[in-house]
């Protein structure tokens, strides 16, 4: 394909970054045991800051403990490994493709802050929710949907049914 | 997982191996859009519908490929980590997701690959998904039953369906392309506002026949060749676990299983393989029958899966046939700290004896195979201290005729079975390192 354009390069068709997707997932169980995640590595990066300023907090709470109580560390840890390289797939996917660039992305009815905020919001909520499904869209719908494991696929269909049934009280957000 | 193993944890290498995936796993989601949170939110007001397309097609390609790949020998699905349902808690846990989702519209997967290419919306919902799990470390201790609660462990879709696993990727695969023939629809009438009487309702594009067809014809393969037998998944086990047997180091002495019984840090579990009449005729105090049907049943893998890993599984029969049978096929499907007893039953009662009115060495019969060696004059059950050595009231007690150290009068003896040297074999191993993805 010829591009004389400086733009954003098109995205790829839905069917084929999911086989894509699907692939890599496959190639993850096959050589590791395990699959993709993503929530992991952010708690585990949010208790080993908490572990910087509050180490005796963290050996207190149970749930912090053991990921970085006593001598142990939260951050050598496999899932912390997969998001550095999350990171940089997407880079590199994104420059190649011409996407990086510091931006805000919106619904045509919100302004800036108003997205950052709910996007901080949006996150906390999001982040709750993960770690009590023990684990994310990736970790859990993905991984678990793709092995067959019953919890995930009720997970999964609770996910989108959760989105849908809120999604018109806040549609002046995206339409 | 692969018939090769990953690099020892806490070296570069095996972050190198999470780090290489991970690579992927970022730039499938960046190439197909879920950088974006506007393709993302669209899903829930119907307009695109990428989000479903490429997370069920990613679902479903790696759902064939696990299976079809297990199915035809070339990956152990005992040694590939399935999420534990934990029903209750992740159903809540997906509804206030599905609501974070629209607020926030990403989820934590696609918020990386957003903030990776710079894009600010993507980094606060990062900033705020860890806020969400620094609030949850905070409070879940305020509700620990219920995030504990409806824990069924590994709990797989065909079990609840009693499908093979096989079929079961079949109808997933129905399912999909059901839904991605919806999803064509729904953006062709909310999100490019065509008529529906107008509509083409029927998918034409050659390519998606096709890629769908093959992906049809992979896990109608899966279901044909079916789901591995037991005894085909121990063939294709690590050549390190077939050594174990046939360097006897599965097989016990029965001093050290004796040994072991006493050790108050551990659980000694006997599973006795025979037929019932020889199990009452004798057998090891508190053992259990494990009857042909238990042996092959998912609740008995299942009860053995979950047990803590100071737990000892042992398998013993008359000889060590049939108890090593049942130990490989328990083996294949992953049970840890599993041994057989050294030379069955038989060599248990050369060793510990009972009394000689009760049970004699059946001529003719060797000590090594399976069949009953010892000619029992009526069942004794676990009655005999012969089924408790580790006891100490085993070394006292009234034999039931003669006594069997001829020392004067009859009653209560003092009496010492000897001791006997062994080899040390059981080495107590954690539960397989099989790990998950949001762990």
């Amino acid at each position: 394909m010829s591009q004389t354009t400086k733009g954003p390069r098109p995205y790829l068709n839905p069917y084929l970054g999911g086989t894509l997707l699907g692939i890599v997932l496959f190639l993850s169980f096959y050589v590791t045991g395990g699959g993709l995640g993503a929530s992991a590595a952010i708690s585990r990066v949010q208790t080993g800051l908490l572990d910087l300023v509050a180490p005796a907090h963290v050996d207190r709470v149970a749930y912090f403990a053991s990921q970085a109580g006593g001598d142990r560390s939260a951050w050598l840890h496999y899932s912390i490994y997969m998001a550095v390289g999350t990171l940089l797939g997407g880079f590199v996917s994104g420059l190649f493709n011409r996407r990086v660039k510091l931006e805000v992305r919106r619904g045509p009815r919100v302004s800036v802050a108003a997205r950052l905020l709910l996007a901080l919001l949006g996150g906390a909520i999001m982040g709750y929710g993960a770690r009590l499904a023990r684990g994310c869209t990736s970790g859990q719908a993905l991984s678990g949907g793709a092995t067959l494991s019953v919890g995930s696929w009720a997970f999964a269909f609770a996910v989108f049914a959760g989105g849908y049934a809120v999604a018109y009280f806040f549609r002046k957000l995206w339409t | 997982m692969a018939p090769f193993e990953l690099p020892q944890s806490g070296t570069v290498a095996y972050a190198l191996v999470f780090l290489v995936i991970g690579m992927g796993f970022g730039a499938a989601l960046e190439v197909s859009g879920f950088g974006d949170t506007r393709k993302l939110a669209a899903q829930f007001y119907l307009t695109e519908m990428t989000v479903l397309k490429v997370m069920f097609t990613g679902i479903v390609v790696a759902a064939v490929l696990i299976f079809a790949s297990s199915a035809f020998g070339l990956l152990d699905l005992s040694r590939v980590y399935v999420n534990e349902t934990y029903l209750w808690p992740g159903i809540v846990g997906g509804l206030i997701m599905g609501v974070g989702f629209v607020i926030g519209g990403f989820c934590p997967g696609t918020s990386v690959v957003a903030a990776s290419t710079l894009k600010l919306d993507g980094i606060f919902f990062l900033v705020g998904a860890g806020v969400g799990v620094w609030a949850f470390g905070e409070t879940v201790g305020g509700f620990q039953p219920f995030f504990l609660s409806s824990s069924m462990g590994r709990f797989m879709v065909p079990e609840l369906f009693g499908l093979s696993a096989g079929m079961t990727v079949v109808l997933l695969v129905a399912m999909a392309l059901l839904m991605f023939w919806g999803a064509e629809l729904s953006e062709a009438y909310f999100g490019r506002k065509e008529e529906w009487a107008r509509m083409r309702k029927l998918p034409r594009d050659p390519r998606k026949l096709a890629a769908a067809g093959a992906l049809l014809g992979l896990a109608a393969l899966t279901a044909l060749k079916g789901d591995p037998t037991p005894d085909a998944t121990w063939h294709r086990m690590p050549l390190a676990v077939r050594q174990l047997v046939d360097d006897r180091a599965v097989f016990v002495h029965p001093a050290e299983v004796v040994a072991l019984r006493q050790d108050l840090n551990l659980k000694v579990e006997v599973l006795d393989v025979r037929d019932e009449r020889d199990f009452n005729l004798f057998h090891l105090g508190g053992s259990k029958r494990l009857t042909a049907a238990e042996a092959s049943s998912p609740d008995l893998l299942r009860r053995l899966l979950a047990q803590p890993a100071t737990t000892v599984t042992f398998l013993v029969g008359n000889g060590e046939k049939e108890a090593l049978e049942a130990w490989k096929r328990l083996k294949a499907q992953g049970v840890g700290n599993l041994y057989v007893i050294e030379g069955g039953l038989n060599r248990w009662l050369e060793l510990y004896r009972v009394a000689e009115c009760v049970a004699q060495p059946a001529p003719g019969k060797p000590v090594g195979e399976d069949g009953m060696a010892w000619n029992f004059a009526y069942a004794v059950g676990e009655r005999m201290p012969a089924s408790w050595p580790e006891l100490p009231v085993s070394h006292r007690f009234r034999s039931p005729c003669e006594p069997l150290h001829a020392d004067g009068g009859a009653g209560h003896h003092g009496f010492t079975w000897p001791t006997y040297e062994y080899p040390k074999k059981v080495k107590l191993q954690r539960a397989v390192a099989v790990k998950g993805g949001c762990g």
